[in-house]
């Protein structure tokens, strides 16, 4: 088989994508029948902006779901003869005939390498974030809500590690050395029991007069989450269902203790505004408690700018993700994630680009239809 | 009386946060696995338990962190020279280069001086035009496009940007450079340089035209964005109404009566951008072999250089602090409601 065109290249790489394709057609077109029903997230589809962003997240977000379709070879698998491999090379002897975007320097395939380190970066930076919101949540509506000397402590433990450049507290947090004390277990712990408590305290607040439904959601909340929580931060699951390897959890732990101040300051900032407003008084006066107030008259009316905060958000994680595996912090030297290609294709830059070029634009469009899908829920919050 | 009370706060809440973070930063460099490294890569890799306990005991880094703190910093007494830390102008010897760590500090941040300076030359006229020219008609065509390339832009990590810059133009196999080399337009193999480190000896157009702009790109849509929302906020007050109305042309109405409201924002994120600018120049440096501030960071923290990387630590962790006050008397200067008060 002979090298293969760009154009040759270009038609394989759609045929592999095939299920992304289907996925795509079927939940936009879904989308698009509904979109009269479905409020703002309907309104997308009438932006420009909106919908090009969709379709950038969805698409890999569907490539992350169905990798193992998608990718031709085994992400670490080594061709003999391949290595530096230019897109198109032909790949004898192998699950598919060629190496549709070139080999990198250890011979492995860029493209599947590619397709799968999507999923390694669509399973951590989601969570991440999810789990820096709830810290965000859970601190920085107290210190914008009740305000005073919570407030002022709590604002500067947050400027302490903002005042932190990024790059340094990786390298402090994310070494090999560090990894064998109890540090990253530690404040793992800490911040996973922050989602667990919201939970909690989102329930309790709700029904704390109603013992029946009290009782049954919080067993419900605390049985599986501490089951959970025990696993992920403790490594002491006894059915070994949940655990992170240690590698992956001091990633998480850095990622989230990098994004939690700054998630911190836009809750606390939104609470600040929204609490002299008529319906927290009207709580007051029905005896409401302070949890109460916050997490179910403050919070529902900040979801706004806390939606469009989530995307942008996952960009950003997604790009911290990256620096961290730039700098060979990531999970392991061999891992797909995007940052670890294109810190190992970096060396041969110069020479053969494709290697580091490749992951470097599937993570410059993922991010830019989280910022687009940002910017086009910001107008549409603007326009109501 | 009350500026001076308030510059005394603000001085006194800076100096609680440079100290908590030097000593979080010197306890997790002094904890047992890298003081275990250290004593391996001073004295020999093979050593046993008990022959590192030895080490560090010799050494006097068995005592407790608080002391070892104190003597760092200068306020405790040091075993041979008195008190002589931080505070006097000591910053210990780096066992990287074998040279005192205030040497390797000036000579590095001399090179990232010269890097930043030409990013800020580049990005802030970029962007504060970029801004205005969107800002001022909210909604048009050329809005639209300067908002797709900034968010395009805010959306390319220095590691991204780097990466198709030198694939774009510094690399011998691919992009512009092969084009332009057989056709005769270049003599070299390639268009730009795709390292830095000749910069060290000469700065020319070549060989940092990449890493500034590579630099700049990420801070030139964020600050333009800045720009664009607070001069398109500056566009629908009451006082360019009135301007119109008098009958002055649109240029006057921008740039003199609505521009200089609308700078306030901006002037305040580019001084806060400074810190991040800090975490594209480690990337950017590290990238293109330039060596820099960023460059002996991740040296030091690469190789378990402790006094080195507590000195870069100090450096960065000031350099944030001051741009943070900085910006906030910057806000209270150009701000004329919080400067009538």
């Amino acid at each position: 088989m002979e090298e293969l065109g760009w154009l040759g290249i270009l038609g394989r790489m759609a045929l592999r994508f095939v299920p992304v394709w289907a996925g795509l057609a079927l939940i936009l077109g879904l989308g698009w029948r509904a979109r009269a029903r479905l409020g703002p997230a309907g309104r997308l589809f009438g932006s420009w902006a909106g919908l090009s962003g969709l379709t950038l997240v969805l698409f890999w977000v569907l490539t992350a779901l169905f990798a193992d379709l998608i990718a031709t070879h085994d992400p670490l698998a080594q061709l003999s003869g391949l290595k530096n491999a230019v897109p198109g090379s032909p790949a004898p002897g192998s699950s598919y005939p060629v190496y549709l975007l070139g080999g990198d320097s250890l011979a492995r395939d860029c493209f599947s390498r590619m397709v799968v380190g999507a999923r390694r970066v669509l399973a951590i930076a989601p969570a991440a974030t999810l789990c820096a919101l709830a810290v965000g949540m859970l601190l920085g509506l107290p210190a914008g809500f009740v305000g005073g000397r919570l407030d002022a402590a709590l604002s500067f433990l947050a400027n302490l590690v903002l005042a932190f450049p990024v790059i340094l507290l990786f390298y402090l947090l994310v070494t090999p050395e560090i990894r064998q004390t109890a540090l990253p277990r530690t404040v793992a712990a800490v911040l996973f029991l922050m989602p667990l408590l919201f939970l909690v305290l989102l329930w309790h607040s709700r029904f704390r007069t109603r013992a029946g439904p009290w009782a049954l959601g919080l067993a419900a909340i605390l049985g599986p989450g501490l089951w959970i929580w025990a696993g992920l931060a403790l490594d002491a699951d006894p059915s070994g269902l949940w655990r992170l390897e240690p590698g992956l959890l001091t990633v998480f732990v850095a990622v989230v203790f990098v994004n939690a101040p700054t998630a911190f300051r836009i809750v606390r900032g939104l609470a600040l505004d929204l609490r002299h407003r008529d319906y927290v008084a009207a709580a007051r006066t029905r005896g409401e408690g302070p949890w109460f107030i916050m997490l179910w008259e403050i919070l529902p009316n900040a979801r706004g700018p806390l939606i469009v905060d989530a995307c942008l958000r996952v960009g950003y994680t997604t790009i911290l993700l990256g620096t961290l595996g730039f700098f060979g912090l990531g999970v392991s030297p061999e891992s797909p994630d995007w940052g670890s290609t294109i810190n190992d294709g970096r060396r041969f830059l110069a020479i053969y680009p494709h290697a580091a070029v490749v992951p470097a634009l599937a993570l410059l469009s993922l991010v830019l239809g989280l910022n687009l899908l940002a910017d086009a829920l910001r107008t549409e919050a603007r326009h109501d | 009386m009350r500026v001076a009370a308030i510059l005394l706060r603000r001085l006194g809440a800076l100096l609680a946060t440079a100290l908590c973070l030097s000593l979080l930063v010197f306890w997790l460099t002094h904890l047992p696995p890298n003081l275990e490294k250290l004593a391996k890569s001073q004295g020999s890799a093979r050593m046993s338990d008990a022959e590192v306990a030895s080490w560090l005991e010799r050494s006097g880094f068995d005592r407790p962190v608080p002391v070892l703190y104190g003597e760092w910093l200068g306020l405790l007494p040091k075993a041979g020279c008195g008190r002589c830390g931080v505070v006097q102008g000591d910053w210990g010897q780096s066992t990287v280069f074998r040279q005192p760590v205030a040497e390797v500090l000036g000579r590095s941040l001399a090179a990232t001086g010269w890097l930043m300076l030409w990013v800020m030359v580049v990005m802030v006229p970029t962007a504060l035009a970029l801004g205005v020219l969107a800002g001022m008609r909210e909604g048009s065509r050329t809005d639209r496009a300067i908002s797709v390339a900034t968010i395009l832009t805010a959306a390319t990590p220095e590691y991204v940007s780097g990466v198709v810059l030198v694939a774009l133009f510094a690399s011998a196999t691919a992009g512009l450079s092969p084009l332009l080399h057989e056709t005769g337009w270049i003599e070299g193999r390639t268009l730009f340089q795709g390292t830095a480190s000749g910069a060290m000896n000469g700065i020319t157009f070549w060989n940092f035209a990449l890493p500034v702009v590579t630099v700049a790109l990420y801070g030139t849509g964020y600050v333009a964005r800045i720009t664009r929302a607070a001069m398109a906020d500056a566009m629908t007050q009451p006082y360019v109404r009135t301007a119109r109305l008098k009958g002055a042309s649109q240029s006057r109405i921008v740039l003199v009566h609505a521009l200089r409201n609308a700078l306030v924002a901006p002037v305040t994120v580019i001084l806060l951008q400074l810190p991040w600018l800090l975490n594209g120049v480690v990337i950017v440096e590290t990238l293109f072999a330039y060596k820099g501030f960023g460059w002996t960071l991740v040296q030091a923290a690469g190789n378990n250089d402790i006094e080195l990387l507590l000195g870069c630590a100090t450096v960065a962790v000031t350099l944030v602090l001051a741009t943070q006050g900085l910006s906030d008397l910057a806000y209270r200067a150009l701000n004329p409601r919080l400067r009538a008060r």
